[in-house]
C-alpha cells in the first residue's frame, strides 16, 4: 500500500478540494469520524435519546384523580403490568404472535421449498418478485383489503357460499377461543389477516436457507438408502430450521407490536399495541404507556435468545 | 432417490400460496372500478372510471397526497445522506463499536413501531416541539436510513477495492476517485435505496399516528375512513393509488440491483 503519490507534486498548485481530499486520505481516522458524526448525532441524540427518555418515563407517577403525571419515581407502573387485566392483554397478544408464527412457517415452507429446489432463472426471478411485491405493498391497504374481503356480503362470504362451506365456517366460528359471530369479528379472522400480512417475511429467510443446502448432501442421503420422505424429515427439515427461526423473528415481533389490525378485524379487547396507544392518547397515562412498551422489548429479547440457539442469526 | 420433478401437492401449495399473497391486492384493483356505492358486495356489478375523478376532486384527498409526497421526499433525502455516510464508514474498516452502530441503525425497524413512535412523541413533548410535518419527517427519516444503508453497503462490498486503488495510482485524488469511480458504481444502488425508502415513508402508519399531531398523511386519511365507513368508493381509489406507489418501487429496485453475484472490477463475470 504505502503513501499516496497524488499529494507529492509540489510544482502543481493544489485546489482546496484536492488538498482536502488528500488530507482525508492521509488521516483515515479524521475521515472516519467525519463520515460517522452526522449519522451518530441523528441516531444518538434523536433515537436513542428518546428511547431512554421513554424508559425513564415508565418510572414516573400518574395520579388517577387529577390525571396528571409527576416526576416522582416509582415501580408501580411495571408492577401494574401483572394486574389480571393487563396480564390478559399480554397473554392474548403473545398467544396470537406464537400462533401466527407457527402458521406462517407452515404456509411459507412449501412456497420457499418449491422456489429453492424446483425453480431456476426466470421462474425463480418471477417467484422472488411475486413474494417481494406483497411484502412491500402498502401495509394499511392490505389491512383494508381484508376488511373488504371479510365484510358481510363480501368476497369471503361469496366463496364460502358457492363452495358449500357455510356449515364448516359455522362450526369453526362456534369453536371456543377462536370463534366469533362473523369472520370479521372473530379471532380466526384476525389471525388470517396477520398470517397474510407477515407471510412474505417468513418465505424469504426459509428460501435463503434452503438455497444454501448443497445438492450433494441430498444425493448422499439417497445413495445411503433414504427414501425421499426420510431425506426430507432428517436432512432438509433440520437444515432449514435456522431459516424458519429467522423468519419467525419478523412474524413474532411484528405481530407483537401491531395495533392497526386488532383495531380493524377481530373481537374487542386490547392488544399490547392498542393498549399503549390508548394509554398515551385517550387516557393520557404516559408512564403506563411507557411501561407497556417494555413488554414487547423484553419478549422480543427473550425470543431472540431462544432463536439464536437455533442458528437464526446465521440465516438472516 | 430424489426426483427432479416437484410433486403435484407441492406445486399446488406453492402456486396456491402465490395466489393467496396476491388475491387481496387484486381485490383492491377490482373494487376501485366498481359501479356500486357501497362497494363491499361481491362479485362487482359493473365497471366505471367515475370514482377516480371523484377522488381526485376531493380537497382532503389532494391535501393528504401532497403532504405524504413532501414528507416522503424530505425523509428520503435525509436517509440518502445519512445512510450513505454510515455505509461508507462501516464497510471496510473495523473499529470499536462498529457492531453497536450497525445494530443501532437496524433498531428503528426491528423494534415495533409503537416503541419508536411513542419514544419520539414523548421526546417531542418534553422538548416542547409541536407535532406536525417536521416531527413526521424526523420519524420517517430515522427508519428509512437502514434501507439506504443496506443497499449502499451491499454495493460497496461488491465493488472491488482495487478499482479505487487503481484510480489513486493513476493520479486521481480522493475527490476525483469519488466522482468518477465510486459514484458511478453507487448510482443505481442509491436510486434503488431511495425508491424503497420513499415507498416505506409513503406508506408508514404506526410511527406516524404518534408523531403526526393534527396532520393527516395519506395512510392516516385511509385509517380514518375505515373507522367511519362512508364514501367507500373514494377510499377504494385512494387505496389503489397507495398500493401502486408502494409496489412499483420494488420492481424498479429489483431491476437496478440484480446481478448480485459478480463483483465489479474483480474480473469476474
Amino acid at each position: 500500500m504505502g503513501q499516496t503519490f497524488t499529494g507529492s507534486a509540489p510544482m502543481q498548485r493544489q485546489s482546496p478540494l484536492r488538498h482536502f481530499s488528500n488530507l482525508l486520505y492521509r488521516r483515515p481516522n479524521l475521515y472516519l469520524s467525519l463520515l460517522l458524526i452526522p449519522p451518530l448525532l441523528w441516531f444518538g441524540a434523536i433515537y436513542l435519546g428518546s428511547l431512554l427518555g421513554l424508559l425513564w418515563q415508565g418510572f414516573y407517577t400518574f395520579d388517577d384523580f387529577s390525571m396528571t403525571v409527576t416526576p416522582d419515581l416509582t415501580l408501580a407502573n411495571f408492577g401494574a403490568l401483572f394486574n389480571p387485566a393487563n396480564f390478559d392483554v399480554i397473554r392474548r397478544t403473545l398467544t396470537m404472535a406464537v400462533a401466527v408464527s407457527i402458521a406462517s412457517a407452515i404456509v411459507a415452507f412449501p412456497i420457499a421449498y418449491y422456489m429453492a429446489r424446483y425453480t431456476t432463472g426466470k421462474t425463480k426471478a418471477f417467484f422472488y418478485i411475486a413474494v417481494m411485491m406483497p411484502m412491500w405493498a402498502s401495509y394499511i391497504v392490505k389491512a383494508y383489503a381484508w376488511t373488504l374481503l371479510l365484510a358481510k356480503g363480501g368476497v369471503a362470504q361469496w366463496f364460502v357460499q358457492h363452495l358449500g362451506l357455510a356449515p364448516v365456517l359455522q362450526w369453526l366460528l362456534s369453536a371456543p377461543g377462536i370463534g366469533g359471530s362473523t369472520l370479521s369479528t372473530s379471532h380466526l379472522g384476525r389471525f388470517m389477516v396477520f398470517v397474510y400480512i407477515w407471510l412474505p417475511f417468513m418465505i424469504l429467510p426459509i428460501q435463503a436457507s434452503l438455497e444454501r443446502l448443497p445438492p450433494s448432501l441430498l444425493h448422499a442421503s439417497a445413495d445411503l438408502g433414504a427414501t425421499p420422505r426420510q431425506t426430507f424429515m432428517q436432512v432438509i427439515l433440520p437444515l432449514s430450521v435456522p431459516g424458519i427461526a429467522a423468519g419467525s423473528i419478523f412474524t413474532f415481533s411484528l405481530t407483537l407490536g401491531d395495533f392497526i389490525v386488532p383495531q380493524l378485524v377481530g373481537p374487542p379487547g386490547y392488544f399490547i399495541g392498542s393498549m399503549v396507544y390508548a394509554q398515551q392518547g385517550a387516557i393520557g397515562n404516559m408512564p403506563m404507556a411507557a411501561a407497556f412498551t417494555l413488554v414487547p422489548i423484553v419478549l422480543i429479547a427473550i425470543y431472540l435468545a431462544i432463536v439464536k440457539r437455533l442458528g437464526a442469526f446465521d440465516a438472516l | 432417490m430424489h426426483s427432479e420433478k416437484a410433486s403435484w401437492g407441492l406445486k399446488i401449495a406453492a402456486w396456491g400460496g402465490l395466489v393467496f399473497l396476491h388475491f387481496p391486492i387484486l381485490i383492491i384493483f377490482v373494487y376501485a372500478f366498481n359501479t356500486e356505492d357501497a362497494a363491499f358486495s361481491f362479485p362487482p356489478k359493473g365497471f366505471t372510471l367515475k370514482w377516480i375523478s371523484v377522488a381526485f376532486a376531493r380537497p382532503d384527498v389532494l391535501e393528504s397526497i401532497k403532504l405524504s409526497l413532501q414528507i416522503a421526499c424530505v425523509a428520503t433525502l435525509i436517509a440518502l445522506v445519512l445512510g450513505t455516510l454510515a455505509s461508507a464508514a462501516l464497510y471496510r474498516r473495523d473499529f470499536f463499536g462498529k457492531d453497536g452502530i450497525s445494530l443501532m441503525l437496524i433498531l428503528p425497524i426491528a423494534l415495533p413501531g409503537i416503541i419508536t413512535g411513542l419514544a419520539l412523541l414523548s421526546a417531542f413533548k418534553a422538548l416542547g416541539i409541536e407535532p406536525g410535518m417536521f416531527t413526521i419527517i424526523v420519524g420517517h427519516a430515522t427508519f428509512c436510513v437502514v434501507i439506504v444503508y443496506n443497499n449502499v453497503i451491499a454495493r460497496l462490498r461488491r465493488t472491488s477495492h482495487s478499482l479505487i486503488e487503481a484510480s489513486m495510482d493513476l493520479g486521481a485524488d480522493g475527490w476525483q476517485t469519488f466522482r468518477y469511480i465510486i459514484m458511478p458504481n453507487l448510482g443505481s444502488a442509491l436510486l434503488a435505496g431511495g425508491m424503497l425508502a420513499f415507498a416505506l415513508s409513503f406508506d408508514e402508519i404506526i410511527v406516524t399516528t404518534f408523531t403526526a399531531g393534527h396532520e393527516r398523511t395519506l395512510p392516516i386519511w385511509l385509517l380514518n375512513q375505515l373507522s367511519r365507513p362512508r364514501d367507500v368508493p373514494v377510499t377504494n381509489v385512494v387505496a389503489m393509488l397507495v398500493m401502486m406507489v408502494t409496489m412499483l418501487p420494488i420492481l424498479g429496485a429489483y431491476y437496478l440491483t440484480r446481478g448480485g453475484e459478480s463483483v465489479a472490477g474483480s474480473g469476474g463475470k
